[in-house]
């Protein structure tokens, strides 16, 4: 096969943008390029019209991954993509809805925007990838840094608690919940389809590596390493029920964490009063 | 055509009216007096017409919805007061940076802060221009009327439609609640203009083009033509620039779009101008003192017009200074602390003695007191 | 009676302020929406209602104005009233200053004890409503029949459609009842 031929059949390839300027923003070695390449994956396995997916996102660095993959793509104000993408949904039922977030854009800015649309369960898959800081603007602490942890706003340690955004979104309402790492790629993929699948709002945590920041302020190493820790520490659903709280401190619980296919999605429920008045 | 409706309707219900009559079908909003009513009326009325309503949790996620909404291709409106209006300013911002169509409504209620929630205002209208941060050319109408209510929201549409840009309707307290007889338009009766949609193949779309009269063909999401849409400046392609050539062709865009057909945009109503030698000028509820105060003075013999900004924002600046040039005064009324008197200033002419009436008390002005600046300066 | 109070030195129009006062929850509001609603269906007068929102709206005072004329109406709100009904004494003795010299005056005597020394019109609405028609929510009801034989702002059996329209399911009969005893008490006034 020669090169050409080997990037046509590239899945991959098939999804980026065809006249965007790459490279990407992304340093090396960043797990965003990881969970964009599930997401592609994702939505090929499941043989989804280009047309028919809407990407919307924030501010940072996660949220600047519609752009680079050729779907209907918002790339929005820091915290609002959800906001946004419920006028997409509710406009379009029938879209494919995807919000791409951090950490910081998702919880801190967008957390009220992330709790209600958990509680409208309306049918938005949310992939929310976790690297406990914020880095677009140069590392800063963000809702999920750790207790102690250091960042340039947290020069000597973070004395805030953080969010657990899965409890917080099973909490609100969302009816599909899931965590995967960047170092578990065949779990994500798998993950994100069943939460694509899924009816009505589902999140998808995924723990990232930000060794530019995280990693270097706080001697996590290099990507790899990083990578590496992801593995160490995790542990199944299936494992994590037999575990003590005190074994399951510091460990990253991956697969499915909620699911409940009863709970009636928003856009339905409001299509049911659509068809009712007009009748009536 | 069939017999007219008449209804009493409140100037929200009219807004409500005007806004489907203009095609609108999505709504998202959230509570705040003195706009509650729209929000009502949108939720009742909307799904009846296969429409869309949504309360969201606050004003910065109404607007962020209305756009979302409006890049899938329906026409859509919030309403708020100046609370509202500060926190939608974010992504009002964004809506011209994208230029999304979409109509913001201000029920104007005092301020500064929480302010007086059921006392009328005008005290927003130079946030209605500036209020977003950045650069941009800014539409806002001013109705002052239950009737004008409905006949300008549905321009208000219009001209987002035509212009793809943010239109904000500036309503206060007074107009919104007050309730009068209006006929209700007419199938037919009015234009209503939707956007233009491009009709090149989705290869060959260049989302922001730099067309002629500046304004790009809007596809909606589904319809084939996958763009990105992103609130950092960016090239006809919708991708984020830092050329210093593309950055200026977008901010020329954004204005040159609005600037050039700003005539076609502007509306004022004139009466008794011929021979003032007085001239009252006024937008939204105050202008209906100003045109009572301006009979009664014509009655008592004295030579005063009345000039009504339907259009605010952009300012008829040629037409004013046109006006005004043949007037030895002119009285500049409004329920601030002076907002459009210093546009006025930059372009009546020091042969003209300009004056002040300003209220800001919670209460409107009365035609007994433009009458009683009018004996003042006369 | 009524265009003949009108002030026409100082207005130039055939412009008619009404003002309906009492307290919160006295139903002042649907009046004056019923009485605009009326005069709408009768021809094709201009009608600018307001009324008092708010902290304003609940207890104390509580008003709704509706201006007529036959040409487009300026200033929406009330400037001197021609007509004001008061249902209590609060509202009488708050918007009393704002009558007319010559504006006519219409009082709840239930209530209102205590009347200025000068024309007026005045029948116990809340009495009527409780005694005659056995409830007293719809004083109003009887306060408008009243304003309806004191005026000729409105037809009888238009006003009476218009307030049947915006009456509450059940209440039909009640309603009616009320609007004829308060435009036959006022009638009997108008012929002393």
């Amino acid at each position: 096969m020669t090169t050409a031929e080997k990037q046509k059949s590239d899945v991959f390839l098939k999804y980026l943008r065809p006249r965007k300027k790459f490279p990407s923003v992304w340093c090396p070695g960043c797990g965003n390029g990881i969970v964009m390449g599930a997401f592609i994956r994702a939505v090929d396995k499941l043989g989804y019209s280009k047309d028919n997916v809407a990407m919307v996102s924030g501010i940072g660095c996660t949220s600047r991954m519609p752009v680079y993959m050729d779907f209907n793509s918002l790339h929005t104000t820091h915290g609002r993509a959800l906001a946004f993408a419920t006028g997409v949904k509710f406009a379009q039922p029938n879209m494919k809805v995807v919000v791409i977030t951090g950490d910081g854009d998702a919880l801190a800015i967008g957390g009220n925007h992330f709790i209600h649309a958990c509680r409208r369960n309306i049918d938005i898959t949310t992939i929310l990838i976790n690297n406990y800081i914020y880095g677009m603007t140069g590392g800063q602490g963000s809702p999920t840094t750790p207790g102690g942890a250091l960042s340039t706003t947290t020069p000597y340690g973070n004395v805030e608690k953080h969010f657990d955004p899965c409890h917080l979104a099973i909490g609100a309402g969302a009816s599909f919940v899931g965590r995967s790492t960047v170092y578990h790629y065949p779990q994500m993929e798998k993950l994100i389809m069943q939460a694509l699948e899924h009816k009505g709002f589902s999140l998808i945590e995924i723990i990232s590596n930000c060794h530019t920041y995280f990693g270097r302020l706080n001697r996590k190493g290099d990507a790899t390493a990083m990578l590496e820790f992801f593995k160490e520490n995790s542990v199944t659903t299936a494992k994590a029920k037999n575990m003590t709280p005190e074994q399951l401190e510091d460990k990253y619980v991956i697969g499915t964490l909620h699911e409940d296919n009863v709970k009636t999605e928003f856009c339905d429920e409001y299509q049911k009063t659509v068809d009712a008045q007009r009748n009536g | 055509m069939a017999e007219p409706v008449k209804r009493l309707l409140q100037g929200n219900g009219a807004c409500v009216e005007g806004a489907i009559y203009a095609g609108l079908k999505f709504y998202a909003g959230y509570p705040i007096t003195p706009s509650t009513e729209i929000a009502e009326a949108c939720a009742r009325q909307l799904p009846r017409i296969g429409g869309r309503f949504i309360q969201m949790e606050d004003e910065i996620a109404s607007m962020a919805a209305i756009v979302g909404a409006s890049v899938s291709g329906l026409k859509s409106m919030t309403a708020t007061s100046g609370p509202g209006y500060s926190l939608m300013l974010e992504n009002i911002g964004y809506a011209y940076m994208t230029e999304t169509p979409c109509v913001i409504v201000n029920v104007q209620r005092g301020g500064p802060s929480t302010g007086l929630p059921t006392k009328i205002s005008q005290s927003d209208t130079m946030q209605a221009r500036w209020g977003s941060h950045g650069d941009f050319t800014s539409v806002a109408v001013a109705p002052s009327t239950v009737g004008d209510t409905i006949t300008e929201t549905i321009r208000a549409f219009n001209l987002a439609e035509r212009f793809r840009t943010p239109v904000t309707i500036l309503l206060d307290e007074v107009i919104g609640h007050s309730r009068e007889i209006v006929t209700l338009p007419q199938p037919g009766q009015y234009e209503i203009v939707n956007r233009v949609k491009p009709t090149v193949k989705p290869e060959k779309f260049v989302p922001f083009e730099l067309t002629a009269n500046g304004v790009s063909p809007m596809p909606a999401y589904g319809e084939g033509y996958r763009y990105n849409v992103t609130g950092l400046t960016h090239d006809v392609m919708g991708f984020a620039t830092n050329r210093a050539d593309e950055i200026q062709a977008k901010l020329d865009k954004l204005r040159n779009k609005i600037a050039n057909y700003e005539d076609e945009i502007q509306k004022l109503r004139v009466e008794m101008m011929d021979d003032a030698d007085v001239a009252f000028i006024t937008y939204g509820s105050v202008s209906r003192a100003a045109l009572q105060a301006t009979s009664l003075a014509r009655q008592a013999g004295k030579k005063v017009g009345s000039i009504q900004l339907y259009t605010v924002w952009p300012f008829a600046y040629d037409r004013i200074k046109e006006l005004c040039s043949r007037c030895k005064k002119v009285i500049v009324a409004e329920l601030n602390m002076g907002q459009v008197v210093h546009e006025v200033e930059k372009v009546v002419c020091s042969d003209t003695e300009i004056h002040t009436l300003q209220r800001y008390d919670g209460e409107i002005l009365t035609p007994e007191q433009l009458l009683e600046k009018l004996e003042e300066v006369l | 009676m009524t265009a003949e109070s009108n002030d026409k030195a100082s207005i130039p129009q055939d412009r008619f302020e009404i003002r309906l006062s009492g307290s919160g929850g006295q139903g002042m509001i649907f009046g004056s929406v019923v009485l605009c609603e009326a005069i709408g269906r009768a021809g094709d007068k201009n009608v600018v209602q307001s009324q008092s929102y708010g902290p304003e709206a609940r207890g104390g005072a509580s008003k709704a104005d509706v201006v007529v004329s036959s040409e487009e109406i300026y200033y929406p709100k009330a400037m001197k009233l021609d007509l004001l009904l008061a249902m209590t004494q609060e509202a009488l003795d708050k918007y009393y200053p704002d009558l007319k010299e010559n504006g006519m005056l219409v009082v709840d005597n239930t209530l209102v004890t205590e009347i200025p020394d000068r024309d007026h019109y005045a029948r116990p609405f809340t009495r009527l409503a409780r005694e005659e028609v056995g409830h007293i929510m719809v004083a109003n009801v009887v306060a408008l029949g009243a304003i309806c034989a004191l005026t000729d702002i409105v037809p009888l059996d238009v006003l009476t459609d218009a307030v049947l329209a915006r009456a509450p399911r059940g209440t039909e009969d009640r309603n009616r009842k009320a609007i004829e005893i308060g435009y036959n008490e006022a009638m009997k006034l108008k012929k002393k």
